[in-house]
């Protein structure tokens, strides 16, 4: 058994689990606050990302000045695709809903290609050193960056929730969007509000993916990655995506460490995922957190 | 659906079988037999061209058609069509290649097969509902794509599979023009059957399960089985499809099942009209030459200052995405019901023509 390998990938698991994590807890706010299920979300990452890369390379900004301005830039869109794009569909069917984003993230993909090309390109180097050694085992620098960032947007959000008045309010229309609307809470700004921070929290999550790996279409991948965890952990749980999203980055590289060791069937990594989500939906359709929705007649 | 527009007066209905009649008048079903009759012509008026058009609308037609079935009449999400698609395509392949059944009979066999494993995809049809089904059938699109790349004695892996032309009887049909008949066949009697089965008792179960779920339990409809069976005719219909398409191309590649096209399926029966059986033959044929008409348009714009600036020859194949997408966002703020809808109020402003108010 290759122990080396073993901890090198769940190392792996972890960082890019919280990652997930973090996508998937901007998925379930959006879910939360405004019931849409967001398929582009990971449209939103890639936006993002691009923007941000675009800024540092073609204009040579530097990062500390960069990234804050792709963040505006985040909010903004955020708000702009809640308003002329989903606010039009409140109160129709499920399916039309689901389509909307479906489409939406087709159209941002084909247009992230059409002005950035297919390529992967390299973000500009943001560390002086590449290797951290820690307890013996090597350990990039951007890894960490990832974690401690990953962490951060998760305190973050935490303390959103919990403390800010803002976060308060968006609590309550998730909980009962006519009570909230008699408390004198503008739901149409909860809205707006949920994409924008959707759409931010994606985009810091879409930079620190750029920063590892480069920036490529490739990178709405982490949009449908977000099923997994966010099923796994339920769907209306911020607390539970955050779990089934480490939970699904482990599964993912422990997979592909009994593929290369053991199985040899190969793409392992890319499809163990889904056979857990089929999995989780036949046995616990409403994940670890997540509120069983009882109907009533 | 049809039955409810545009009766003349006096035409009155007395018992049921009069009210669930596929034509409401006389005309109307003239209208079809004369339309199918002149489309029989096709092939020696029409191009090379725009007969591969009308074969892929054929084709793309049936497998929608499926599609309507689940999502339009029983309001199921299904968002892994195109792998159903691309397992009929394999099916019928292989069962040719493999058993040497001949090409007549491998198309509705591998509609056959493929609406067994659609029965098994739509088991968590039976529990689950709404979104927790969207995202099981996005599931089982990637498991599917996965299974095409891994089963080599299946797909041929990375090598694509080949398919036999189509024969009958030891008579081989060779090339476009004799095809277009198989496939208007298939069209025709595809068609036909999901009428009809809409009219039956299974086809209103299908809808009440659509409409109103718990009252459709209340009523004694098993919602299980009719949630599965809608799956697995889907399925069935999307096999159908993907042997057509197989035996037309004769060459099956791992290419073109994936997502992208289960939203391009998804784009054809919102366009057309979700629960609406003519509106998806219109929401194909809309998707079929929505691409063309844009590479018509980037030929007749070649060269021209709009051409320089958007690179259109180069990024053709991103504009087509974006359109297939600004399309479908389109059609469902401004005209959810699709196009048999408006195609309705046109039709009605027709007949009432002076006084339409």
């Amino acid at each position: 058994m290759n122990t080396q390998l073993l901890i090198q990938l769940l190392v792996n698991g972890l960082v890019v689990g919280t990652l997930y994590g973090v996508v998937a807890m901007s998925f379930v706010l959006i879910y939360k606050a405004t019931q849409v299920v967001n398929f582009a979300q990971g449209e939103l990452l890639l936006v993002g990302a691009w923007v941000c890369w675009w800024l540092l390379t073609k204009y040579q900004v530097p990062f500390y000045l960069g990234m804050p301005i792709t963040l505006v830039f985040m909010f903004l869109f955020g708000i702009a695709i809640q308003i002329v794009i989903l606010r039009p569909m409140i109160g129709e069917p499920i399916i039309s809903v689901i389509m909307v984003t479906i489409a939406l993230s087709t159209v941002f993909s084909a247009l992230m290609k059409w002005m950035f090309g297919v390529n992967l390109q390299p973000f500009p180097r943001i560390f002086e050193t590449q290797n951290v050694n820690i307890l013996g085992l090597q350990v990039q620098t951007v890894y960490l960056m990832s974690l401690a960032v990953s962490v951060a947007m998760m305190v973050g959000m935490a303390w959103f929730f919990r403390l800010s008045k803002y976060g308060l309010a968006m609590r309550a229309t998730a909980f009962n969007q006519q009570v909230a609307q008699s408390l004198g809470i503008s739901v149409k700004s909860v809205f707006a509000m949920a994409w924008a921070i959707s759409a931010t929290v994606s985009a810091v999550a879409g930079v620190v993916v750029a920063v590892v790996n480069g920036v490529s279409a490739g990178l709405s991948a982490y949009g449908v990655k977000v099923f997994p965890a966010a099923i796994l952990g339920g769907l209306d749980s911020v607390g539970g995506a955050v779990l089934g999203g480490i939970i699904i980055g482990l599964l993912e590289n422990v997979a592909h460490f009994l593929d290369s060791e053991y199985l040899h069937w190969g793409n392992l990594y890319e499809i163990a995922p889904f056979y857990a989500l089929i999995i989780i939906l036949m046995i616990k359709p409403y994940g670890l957190f997540g509120t069983k929705d009882i109907e009533r007649v | 659906m049809a039955g409810q527009t545009l009766i003349p007066a006096g035409d009155f209905r007395t018992s049921y079988a009069a009210d669930t009649t596929v034509f409401p008048t006389t005309t109307s079903r003239n209208a079809m037999i004369a339309g199918i009759v002149l489309i029989c012509f096709a092939p020696h008026v029409v191009n090379e061209y725009i007969l591969s058009l009308l074969i892929q609308i054929g084709i793309f037609g049936i497998a929608a058609l499926g599609l309507n079935i689940v999502v339009g009449f029983t309001g199921q999400i299904s968002i892994g069509h195109a792998a159903f698609f691309g397992f009929g395509a394999f099916t019928s392949a292989y069962l040719s290649n493999r058993f040497g059944i001949p090409v007549f009979f491998c198309i509705p066999l591998a509609g056959v097969v493929t609406a067994a494993v659609g029965l098994v995809f739509g088991l968590p049809a039976a529990r689950l509902k709404g979104l927790y089904l969207a995202i099981a059938t996005l599931a089982a699109q990637y498991i599917l794509l996965d299974f095409f790349a891994r089963a080599e004695w299946f797909t041929g892996g990375s090598v694509p599979a080949s398919a036999e032309p189509f024969s009958i009887f030891g008579y081989m049909l060779r090339g476009d023009k004799q095809y277009f008949y198989v496939v208007l066949a298939y069209v025709v009697v595809c068609y036909l059957l999901v009428t009809n089965l809409i009219r039956s008792r299974d086809g209103r179960a299908l809808v009440a399960v659509r409409d109103h779920y718990l009252s459709a339990e209340i009523m004694g409809i098993n919602l299980t089985k009719y949630r599965t069976l809608s799956f697995g005719l889907a399925a069935f219909f999307a096999g159908v499809g993907g042997a057509l398409y197989a035996h037309y191309n004769q060459v099956v590649s791992n290419e073109g099942f994936g997502i992208d096209r289960s939203i391009i399926f998804l784009a054809m029966i919102i366009i057309g009209g979700l629960g609406s059986i003519m509106g998806t033959l219109m929401g194909t044929a809309f998707m079929v030459l929505l691409p063309e008409s844009m590479e018509w348009l980037s030929v007749a714009l070649r060269d021209s200052p709009i051409d320089q600036f958007l690179g259109l020859k180069n990024n053709i194949a991103f504009l087509r995405e974006m359109a297939i997408g600004l399309i479908i966002i389109i059609f469902l703020v401004f005209e959810p019901d699709g196009l048999a809808h408006r195609w309705r109020q046109i039709k009605a402003y027709w007949k009432l023509y002076p006084f339409s108010h």
